[in-house]
């Protein structure tokens, strides 16, 4: 059925993804191709995987940017000494108002009542890419190989699994990212850790004004001390030397 | 956008051929000439062949039935049903001017409405999609009908040539009229497709109140379905060139020939079937570098990821 949830979801599960903390090492790249290309529906297939144009289907990717800090007119200013740069990993984000389920002519898309996960029931995709084309987030890739949709299913199959460890019963991208930057948790529950880290930070949606209310949020980097300020001071500039030395660059300055 | 070849086949033969079906229901060729009887059955043939066409870009086509089921959410669910309920009436008035030669009014103006509807549901596939700036318009289902209905006239008249309908001059006036008509409406849809981005790399970020965004490193080093299926630049780089073709092919020469045609008529002479028939092939050109562009100018949202 891929009309959404006529309720709100009970739960809202989701990522909520550090940017101020995330180093851009793409370990949760390879942590979601290495689970589910085992896990949920059909191997996440690559193409030509040993030859010159090697491609294929990623649930998650990490993307890098340049920020440059322009002035209210518009003028780029300070260009390479201000400009700061940002790791940006990007996946499904779980939209309240998912456009990608109710395109799908077929009800392969749909997003579940009880948690707000988005899933794609892969044997009645038929492969038609609308749901694709319907995402501005580009959450969704065919497996050209098997001719399905595959998107991120927020490791369905591991934080529902009593067979793991409860500490593994998190996405597999969060379980593994080395820097604590991607974070698995309800977040229609204020109290939950994800809310109140969402709150403290000003959480905030990617493309608001697309109108898809995704429950995945992203935290802001937080302000930095601008390069000239964290620069080594000139070497000729001794004013703040102090004790033992102070009083030899006192003295050598006499001589 | 990339432009699938097997969807704009699909939509412009079927546009043709709904458009065709829709003037036919309308009565307006007599059911007892073999050229209406033609026309019927070219008609079908169109419709038919642009549905089986579009089958061919899916990943699973023997899942294709499924497609008719979620007609509450999605336009393209919609559209295939929509697609096989018009099959009925129009299959009907097909075997009454075919083996009856005769028009039934009320299964005609059923047919009609719903070929209308179709492609009403086509054009909202596209529509209805807010991530791709330019579709996301009224006017987008307004240039398919248009296009539908100036296509489908002009076929018509090239069969109303063929079978000495008279006069031929309304047929074929009409159809010059809907052509500039279609094209005009076309013209309105440009303008309204170069309006700011709904979208931009900062929204896309949320990194905009630190600054002006822009690619360091992509996530992947070689292309992926998200860059082959919503970042085609082929088309951008010609655009121009190819507007122009568009408006020469699908406008000029059919608006020419069918005001020609409808000044200088010759009631079932070879000539004018020819004319017509020259006209309905120009503008179906004119249509096919039309709808190629229509996907591959499209610019989508996730391309500000990329930027």
């Amino acid at each position: 059925m891929t009309s959404l949830p006529s309720e709100p979801t009970g739960k809202k599960l989701g990522l909520v993804i550090d940017l101020d903390v995330c180093v851009g090492c793409h370990a949760c790249v390879v942590a979601c191709k290495e689970w589910n290309t085992g896990g949920y529906g059909a191997a996440l297939s690559d193409q030509q995987p040993y030859g010159a144009e090697v491609s294929g289907a990623w649930l998650n990717r990490v993307h890098s940017y340049e920020v440059t800090p322009d002035r209210r007119d518009g003028v780029v200013i300070g260009e390479a000494g201000d400009a700061r740069v940002v790791h940006f990993p990007k996946s499904c984000l779980h939209c309240d108002d998912a456009p990608c389920v109710t395109v799908c002519p077929t009800g392969a898309s749909y997003k579940r009542e009880e948690d707000g996960i988005v899933l794609v029931d892969e044997d009645k995709c038929i492969g038609c890419g609308l749901c694709a084309w319907s995402c501005p987030y580009g959450a969704r890739e065919m497996d050209l190989a098997a001719g399905v949709m595959k998107k991120c299913t927020l490791c369905v199959d591991r934080i529902y699994n009593e067979t793991l460890e409860e500490v593994d019963r998190v996405p597999s991208c969060v379980r593994t990212c080395p820097t604590n930057a991607r974070h698995f948790g309800d977040l229609a529950d204020p109290a939950s850790e994800v809310s109140r880290m969402v709150a403290e930070r000003g959480g905030f949606d990617l493309m608001p004004e697309q109108g898809t209310r995704p429950v995945n949020k992203y935290l802001p980097p937080r302000p930095r001390t601008p390069l000239a300020a964290s620069m080594a001071p000139a070497a000729d500039d001794t004013t703040d030397a102090t004790g033992f030395f102070g009083w030899v660059d006192r003295m050598l300055d006499r001589i | 956008m990339h432009p699938a070849f097997s969807i704009i086949i699909f939509t412009t033969l079927s546009g043709l051929g709904y458009g065709l079906a829709a003037w036919l229901g309308l009565g307006l060729l007599d059911p007892a000439q073999p050229a209406t009887k033609v026309a019927h059955v070219a008609a079908l043939a169109l419709i038919a062949g642009g549905l089986v066409s579009s089958t061919l870009h899916l990943g699973n086509p023997q899942r294709a039935w499924r497609a008719f089921s979620q007609w509450r959410s999605s336009w393209l669910s919609r559209e295939g049903v929509l697609a096989i309920v018009t099959f009925m009436p129009l299959t009907w008035s097909a075997y009454l001017a075919v083996f009856e030669s005769r028009w039934d009014p009320v299964i005609g103006i059923i047919g009609t409405a719903l070929c209308a509807v179709t492609v009403f549901s086509t054009s909202m596939i596209y529509a209805s999609l807010k991530s791709v700036d330019s579709w996301h318009t009224p006017w987008t289902p307004a240039s398919y009908l248009g296009f539908a209905a100036a296509s489908g006239l002009a076929a018509l008249a090239a069969f109303g040539a063929a079978g000495g309908a008279s006069p031929l001059w309304p047929l074929a006036g009409g159809a010059a009229v809907l052509v500039l008509i279609a094209w005009a409406i076309k013209h309105g849809w440009r303008k309204q497709a170069v309006r700011p981005p709904l979208s931009t790399p900062e929204s896309a970020t949320g990194l905009g109140h630190i600054g002006k965004v822009r690619q360091l490193e992509p996530p992947h080093m070689t292309d992926n379905y998200l860059i082959r299926e919503m970042g085609f630049r082929v088309a951008r780089k010609h655009a121009r060139k190819l507007w122009l073709i568009a408006l020469v092919m699908g406008c000029g020469v059919p608006a020419a020939l069918l005001a020609g045609l409808a000044v200088f008529p010759e009631p079932a002479g070879v000539a004018s079937v020819l004319v017509a028939l020259m006209a309905v092939l120009s503008l179906m050109v004119g249509m096919l570098v039309e709808r190629w562009l229509f996907f591959a100018e499209a610019r989508h949202a996730v391309m500000n990821y990329y930027r």
